[in-house]
């Protein structure tokens, strides 16, 4: 009799082990996904998994990646931000143009205020009078571009004196060895992770984006909770234009056009949510990094650099469909 | 006029659509603005320059009204408009034939994809849009195209009488498609599966096959509006079309269509076209600059939004704190 009792129980341990095993690949797929990819490029290009050139890949994308912080955010309480591609090009030809204009300070300052203002009429449109975030952030990214060529005089603006100025540190500059918009993207996205996770405002951002109502009925103060979404997510639009606008001390009118897309293409690929109420920024992390290597990669093994876009195609709807058919236990929907 | 019939008509449901209203009122203003406005030549040139995006708005009204989003049009118009120029060597006829196939074949992908694994439509044309772009790129390898076949480009500058044929090409398209819309099987159950997914299903309404049939036809239109733009200026360029996507949506949107679904007109769309390029050429004839326009639109979008909101706001609310 021991003997089948022992058998049942390494047989429930097996299944135990099993599922647990699938639970991990179903929740961390495109963990394990991202891993393959790094595994597969490595083999065909030697540099791929060199130091210089991971850190070169992690810096370039961390500015989609900034935002996306942002954007995250602003998705997990369940709306949509379309407009941090014009806001991009709105704080970078600002604080590039007010730098030679009032000093490097004083257009930081400014940017960020002006920026934070803009997230502010995004936030009172869509959380205090209760607008279709799709379409308000769609009117604000036509508006906004608008406003920086109004600015600008359709001009580029540009930095006259380039090499001695404390504000490239920014986007050129290295602290033990990192780049600083590495830094940047790290501490930003650290701050909000932990802030998501073990914060009661974290919670209640997770609330108003699963169920609303319930949220209310909880004594959560919604409209602010939305209101709140939209400012941190100018907050990483400027910091993103810090660095963009120190990186290429320059800017063209239009220099975040498409961002917003990018963003949005890495939030999905990460596996957060667009209904709102789950999603992490760890996730919308691996998402960035994953679109950032794989540019990387085929640039490595000699495509070029539109190849990306197709595979940004596949992987995109299969990332979110895989996760959908997990849940549903089923391939395809069934309706005819 | 007392204030209940003022609401019913602000809403659109009673015979003149508020758009109308509005598209009016501007004409009047630039027609006093500008001696030029009201002549047939600008008015032509304002069909024919409405043409393109009211084509594929057409197309995005059926879908919105399904209950779905199309993003990838833009890119969907730029292939088109690469392969109707590219392919000449073979012949205009089917240079056309192959780009208004395109357009088809790509609409069905994205169709067959929403309704086969049930993935957003929002996320499935997201996709579409990087990666048809890239489809561009990888077709004419980062090259513009030019027509060497002036009977391509004349098309484009032709006219009937003092009708331009571009403009008649818009005209026609929208009459058939207010037909399809409002006397056919499809535009009924267009309008069901947009309300209520559900309830159609329940009611035997093939839901997945009307989303396909919408994404083939916003697929088409999309197509063909490529085609008619690179006839305009005989030539294609890879960056063709970006941004027409959120150009196309927000004349569907201005024309009353909801995002949600089970709501919309195409009269209501041919008003947000008109709204759009009427501001633009009279904008353009007043010597105001173009980033103005840019601005002007945002600011009326959300203005039709909160309207909208005020006004339906015994059916919308929910709790509030």
């Amino acid at each position: 009799m021991a003997s089948i009792e022992q058998g049942k129980q390494a047989i429930l341990l097996n299944k135990k082990y099993k599922e647990g095993l699938l639970n991990f690949l179903s929740a961390q797929g495109i963990l394990v996904f991202f891993l393959i990819c790094m595994f597969a490029f490595s083999l065909f290009s030697e540099q791929f998994l060199s130091q210089s050139n991971i850190m070169t890949v992690v810096r370039q994308a961390s500015i989609i990646g900034i935002i996306a912080v942002g954007v995250t955010i602003v998705i997990i309480g369940g709306n949509l931000d379309l407009s941090v591609g014009s806001m991009l090009s709105f704080s970078t030809v600002l604080v590039v143009d007010l730098h030679d204009k009032i000093g490097p300070a004083g257009a930081i300052v400014l940017m960020f205020v002006l920026t934070l203002m803009i997230g502010a009429v995004n936030g009172l449109l869509i959380g205090f009078m209760r607008l279709n975030s799709l379409i308000v952030t769609l009117a604000m990214l036509s508006a906004v571009q608008g406003l920086v060529l109004i600015y600008s005089g359709g001009k580029n603006v540009d930095i006259a004196n380039q090499s001695d100025t404390w504000f490239a540190i920014f986007g050129r500059g290295y602290v033990l060895g990192i780049a600083v918009p590495v830094i940047l993207f790290a501490v930003l996205a650290i701050i909000v992770q932990v802030g998501m996770s073990y914060t009661s405002y974290g919670r209640r951002i997770f609330a108003v984006g699963g169920n609303p109502a319930a949220a209310v009925y909880s004594g959560i103060r919604r409209n602010w909770c939305v209101f709140s979404t939209y400012l941190i997510s100018a907050f990483c639009v400027a910091c993103a234009a810090l660095v963009l606008g120190s990186r290429v001390m320059g800017s063209q009118n239009n220099v975040g056009q498409g961002y917003e897309l990018l963003v949005l293409a890495g939030i999905i690929l990460g596996g957060t949510s667009l209904l709102g109420g789950a999603g992490s920024v760890w996730k919308t992390i691996i998402g960035v990094l994953i679109l950032g290597f794989i540019q990387n990669g085929l640039l490595l093994l000699g495509y070029p650099y539109y190849t990306q876009w197709l595979v940004t195609w596949v992987i995109i709807i299969l990332a979110v469909w895989l996760d959908l058919a997990n849940k549903r236990k089923r391939l395809f929907t069934t309706h005819s | 006029m007392n204030m209940i019939n003022m609401k019913d008509f602000l809403k659109g449901s009673g015979f003149i659509q508020p758009i109308w209203v509005f598209v009016i009122v501007i004409t009047v203003f630039f027609s006093f603005m500008s001696e030029y406005f009201l002549s047939i030549g600008n008015l032509g040139n304002i069909l024919v320059q409405t043409s393109t995006i009211g084509l594929i708005a057409l197309g995005m009204t059926f879908v919105m009204i399904n209950g779905n989003i199309d993003l990838s049009v833009g890119a969907v118009l730029g292939l088109a408009a690469s392969l109707s120029v590219g392919l000449q060597d073979y012949g205009i006829t089917i240079a056309v034939i192959a780009a208004l196939a395109s357009g088809l074949v790509l609409g069905a992908i994205n169709g067959l994809i929403v309704w086969k694994t049930g993935v957003n439509a929002f996320i499935v044309t997201l996709g579409a849009m990087i990666g048809v772009r890239g489809l561009i790129f990888v077709y004419t390898e980062e090259q513009s195209f030019y027509a060497t076949n002036f009977a391509f480009s004349d098309f484009g500058a032709a006219s009937i009488g003092p009708f331009p044929v571009l403009a008649l090409i818009f005209l026609v398209c929208t009459l058939v498609m207010h037909l399809v819309l409002k006397k056919t099987g499809h535009g009924r159950n267009t309008f069901a599966v947009g309300g209520n997914p559900e309830a159609a299903l329940d009611a035997g309404i093939r839901i997945g096959r009307h989303m396909m049939i919408n994404f083939i036809i916003v697929g088409f239109f999309a197509a063909l509006a490529g085609v008619l733009l690179a006839t305009q200026m005989g030539a294609a360029t890879p960056n063709l079309g970006r941004d027409y996507e959120l150009w196309t949506i927000t004349a569907v949107v201005l024309g009353g269509t909801k995002l949600t679904g089970g709501f919309g007109s195409i009269t209501g769309t041919l008003g947000g076209v008109l709204a759009i390029g009427i501001l633009r050429n009279g904008m353009n004839l007043m010597q105001v600059p173009a980033f103005y326009v840019l601005v002007i639109l945002g600011l009326i979008l959300i203005s039709v939004l909160i309207i909208d909101q005020r006004l339906n706001v015994h059916a919308s609310k929910g709790v509030s704190i």
